[in-house]
């Protein structure tokens, strides 16, 4: 039996340490642990409702559209007021530039070193190399000249003796399994998804002002003005410049993003039967289609039990409950309740060991994160939970397709999908689905453009005299890493509590009362180990679910709040 | 350093980067640093012949959109050139080791290149809790960043957060968040380069500045380089004209807002804040929050967010303001202002962290070390 401390796990956002017993060459138990906590639900009462978006948005900057989203939804449901058409096309197309974004960023730069081996990359064949590229796809950049190039660039790179971010890690190790053509191909892809993220970003910087932390977020709407006459609202020029950007977008995920994940896919197989986690799934659903109370949603929501995809329950509010047997807060009431985030205390505790330490208590609390729960389960969210739910729903339709095209592929059946190598493919084929969606979310703009139909924003209820005195509001929202849910209560125009539940939480939180653990320590059990001084497969797991660390903390607790006004005062 | 000699411009070359593009970026950056054109010259100079400056980049209490603002750096082939040129030892972000790996990159780096590499930090440092609220590898962030920085040749808090305390010291401060100037006393060479996030071409402009010229660029008293701070938003604003003709968006989408015209009344913290935005702009030059019709809320400010909320109050209407008047004297007490119209978020925090000046005086963040 060997104890293994992963910290920090890197390429995430934020703080996570990961602990696991190791034994025959498999994690038999692992731990989950946030280490970092900032209080941002805390720093939000007492504010204007109007404000808190761009509040919530700073809990994460690389999702950085989705706090935002949430925020904005919980007081336009608190306060009653309502986006207009504008408005809601211009925030599903944010979102989606967000998805898909963020997804290829996470493959390339967060993910593919855990299966690509850039030292092996240096010893490939360019001709060969050309070969393969040719066979997966018909993207330009593939000749043996320009994967030379490549060749050249990284061996230039590693003689000059200065490997920065690339030093130190798991190169040669026995897991890595790519032949030095695909590790090639991936290196050159890696580069060129550098320049493409920076490059299809810039539609955030004409919907947003800029990226990352846009700034046109309103409560009941949007601040950018539509209008075809003027050159400085949204007209016919961004447009066409929105519609440039998405079929670069388009042309990227299609012929290189999804190809490449197909062909690594193809060699780690095995991979699709290690990690399957809790096996519950919880989407609650996204992307408007119409103005209505209650939308028609582009990716619909649904729970997935037991890894039964015969059907698809609705999503029930109500059952959402948050836990704190294991982390670092107290409840009033006693540690072992589980409430609902309407009623949600946090009481910051710490009772872990002083730092500098080497070992959390893992009998006792040991994360900053509380342990979500649904129906008293724990609960995978993220593109695979959506994906499911989508292809067990039938719709959008797009979803079954890619979906069976994909197990086709790979020659696995649907139960492929509930594993570490799932989540990457749900992941890729969610990026296509959406790539494909947002120009029609650009259509209608212009539809609405044709009409005069400028509005962008209720500004009957902006001014805080029109809200109700004591209101209760939730919003929700899907973003890249999952469901998403903020809470708030607002009393005579102020924040009085601020709750989010965030998909790093759900995803990477502690056991629970019962000692159920969460997705990622159920994920990890089983997971093959080879060596445990070099855990690269616990890194393949983990990095599966995409952890969002700075997001999945955060606090609420009046009683704590009074204590600390004093001692500032 | 005769081997590094050329492999920079080998680099551009089998990058596709003519000899020409790379004058005409070393252009672009002498024009964002105000340097004469002539510098242009000297600036290709030093980045062809440089070694590669080693640097370490720190995460705290973050949310990574430093990170994130850093991958954006525009001009792509020559920045992500830029970039390649640096060693970046390590970026729990970016790196590919991870655990004890990681952090022995990191105490290799401090050890061999001590008083030489650069420490970019992101992120506050939480005190409370005996160090608790944010700890990596068992370690408090406190004890990294004295560390860390102790032996850098110069340090970089990167965004609002590592510069002033940001989002978590934002009252009432549950962790005891702090800056880098304040958790690490007399750090020598510390420059912040606040905004959330920072705007990457100020990044860049920092680090071709540094290797250029071999030393810091002058600052403000808040530490920040004068290049990218050094004159209030509202002096370059686009949308100046209508300001000073009395013409402002009086309602989302009305069609004053739809022209483009001044958002003042909207709750504007352009007139008290410095920052290059209107000038340099975002995301390769696409756009900044005033231009898609969104008010500045004055994010490279110290404590900005109690002191430039609620965002959408507009700054007091003092006598003089909108004609002609030197608003970059006025902009601090104009903000302060505000921050006391609400009550809620600490007048008391406010002074705390003013540099121990009142928020009644009158001279504005950028209106000294000019």
């Amino acid at each position: 039996m060997t104890h293994i401390v992963v910290d920090p796990v890197t390429r995430i956002e934020g703080h996570l340490r990961i602990e696991a017993e190791v034994d025959g060459g498999k994690v038999n138990d692992a731990w989950s642990s946030s280490t970092m906590f900032r209080g941002i639900e805390i720093i939000l009462k007492g504010r204007d409702p109007r404000d808190a978006w761009a509040f919530a948005q700073r809990i994460c900057g690389v999702c950085t559209t989705v706090h935002a989203i949430a925020s904005i939804r919980a007081v336009e449901h608190a306060i009653g007021a309502v986006p207009p058409p504008n408005a809601r096309l211009l925030r599903n197309l944010i979102m989606s530039a967000q998805v898909v974004q963020d997804h290829v960023v996470h493959f390339y730069h967060l993910h593919a070193l855990d299966w690509v081996d850039i030292t092996s990359a240096l010893k490939a064949d360019p001709a060969k190399t050309a070969a393969l590229a040719e066979s997966i796809s018909d993207w330009p950049l593939s000749s043996a000249k320009y994967f030379s190039g490549v060749r050249d660039r990284m061996s230039g790179f590693v003689q000059r003796g200065q490997l920065g971010v690339f030093a130190n890690a798991y190169w040669g190790h026995p897991a890595y399994r790519l032949p030095p053509e695909a590790n090639l191909m991936a290196v050159a892809h890696y580069l060129e998804a550098l320049d493409w993220q920076r490059r299809f970003i810039r539609i955030h910087a004409i919907l947003g002002g800029k990226n990352p932390h846009l700034q046109s977020f309103l409560v009941g709407g949007m601040a950018t003005p539509v209008d075809p006459d003027s050159q400085n609202a949204l007209n016919a020029d961004t447009i066409a410049a929105l519609d440039k950007l998405i079929a670069d977008g388009r042309d990227f995920v299609t012929r290189v993003y999804l190809p490449d994940v197909l062909a690594i896919a193809s060699f780690y197989k095995d991979w699709a039967s290690v990690g399957s986690g809790v096996g519950n799934y919880l989407v609650y659903g996204d992307y408007p289609e119409d103005d209505s109370e209650n939308p028609e949603l582009f990716l619909p929501s649904g729970i997935i039990r037991m890894r039964d995809i015969s059907k698809v329950e609705p999503v029930d509010r109500a059952k959402i409950t948050e836990q704190v047997a294991h982390s670092w807060y107290e409840y009033s009431s006693g540690d072992g309740q589980a409430l609902h985030p309407f009623k949600g205390e946090t009481n910051p505790h710490y009772t872990g060991p002083k730092p500098p330490y080497e070992r959390l208590e893992l009998a006792q609390k040991y994360s900053w994160l509380k342990s979500p729960r649904y129906d008293g389960q724990p609960m995978e969210v993220g593109p695979l939970a959506r994906m499911l739910v989508a292809y067990v729903s039938g719709r959008p339709a797009r979803v079954k397709e890619l979906v069976g095209k994909v197990l086709a592929a790979l020659g696995v059946g649907p139960a492929a999908l509930f594993s570490t190598l799932g989540r990457v493919a749900a992941r890729a084929i969610e990026t296509q689905v959406m790539v494909e969606k947002m120009g029609d979310w650009v259509s209608a703009l212009g539809e609405n453009m044709a009409r005069r139909d400028y509005r962008i924003q209720d500004n009957s209820r902006w001014e805080p005299e029109n809200w109700p005195r004591d209101c209760y509001g939730a919003g929700f929202h899907e973003a890249p890493r999952g469901a998403l849910g903020h809470w708030v209560h607002i009393r005579d125009n102020a924040i009085v509590n601020y709750q989010c539940i965030v998909p790093s939480t759900w995803n990477a939180g502690p056991r629970d009362s019962a000692g159920q653990r969460g997705p990622y320590e159920s994920a990890l059990v089983g997971t093959p180990v080879a060596k445990p001084d070099q855990p690269l497969e616990i890194l393949r797991t983990v990095h599966s679910f995409d952890p969002c660390m700075a997001c999945g903390v955060h606090v609420v607790d009046a009683r704590r709040r009074e204590i600390a006004r004093v001692r500032v005062a | 350093m005769a081997r590094y000699q050329n492999w920079l411009l080998d680099e551009l070359k089998s990058r596709g980067v003519s000899r020409r593009e790379f004058l005409g970026f070393c252009a672009k950056m002498a024009a964002i640093l105000a340097l004469p054109s002539s510098a242009a010259g000297a600036i290709a100079k030093a980045v062809a012949t440089a070694d590669k400056p080693v640097l370490v980049w720190l995460e705290f209490q973050d949310c990574a959109g430093n990170t994130e603002s850093f991958l954006r750096a525009s001009h792509p082939t020559v920045a992500d050139l830029i970039l390649d040129s640096i060693s970046l030892n390590y970026h729990e972000t970016l790196m590919a080791a991870a655990g004890q790996q990681a952090e022995s990159a990191l105490a290799k780096t401090v050890a061999d290149y001590s008083g030489k590499y650069i420490a970019l930090v992101e992120g506050a440092i939480p005190t409370g809790a005996d160090g608790a609220y944010c700890t990596i590898a068992g370690k408090s962030a406190l004890q990294t960043v004295r560390e860390v920085c102790a032996g850098a040749a110069a340090t970089i808090a990167v965004g609002t957060c590592a510069a002033f305390g940001g989002i978590p010291a934002a009252s009432p401060n549950p962790t005891g968040a702090v800056s880098v100037g304040d958790a690490v006393p007399g750090l020598r060479n510390l420059v912040n380069m606040p905004a959330c996030p920072m705007n990457a071409e100020n990044i860049t402009a920092f680090l071709v500045y540094y290797m250029t010229l071999k030393q810091l660029p002058p600052l403000d008293r808040y530490r920040r380089p004068l290049f990218a701070y050094g004159k209030v938003i509202h002096d370059n604003c686009e949308r100046r004209a209508y300001f000073d003709a009395g013409q402002y968006v009086e309602a989302w989408g009305d069609e004053a807002h739809r022209h483009g015209a001044c958002l003042y009344k909207m709750g504007c913290k352009g007139p008290a804040t410095s920052q290059n935005c209107p000038v340099v702009r975002w995301n390769e030059g696409t756009n900044w929050p005033i231009g898609c019709g969104h008010p500045c809320i004055g994010c490279a400010e110290p404590n900005f967010w109690d002191r430039m909320t609620p965002f959408y109050q507009r700054l007091p209407n003092i006598p003089g303001f909108g004609v002609g008047w030197n608003l970059d004297r006025i902009g601090l007490s104009a903000a302060a202002l505000v921050a006391a119209a609400s009550l809620a978020h600490g007048i008391g925090e406010i002074v705390r962290h003013h540099t121990g000046k009142k928020p009644s005086d009158s001279d504005g963040p950028s209106g000294d070390e000019k």
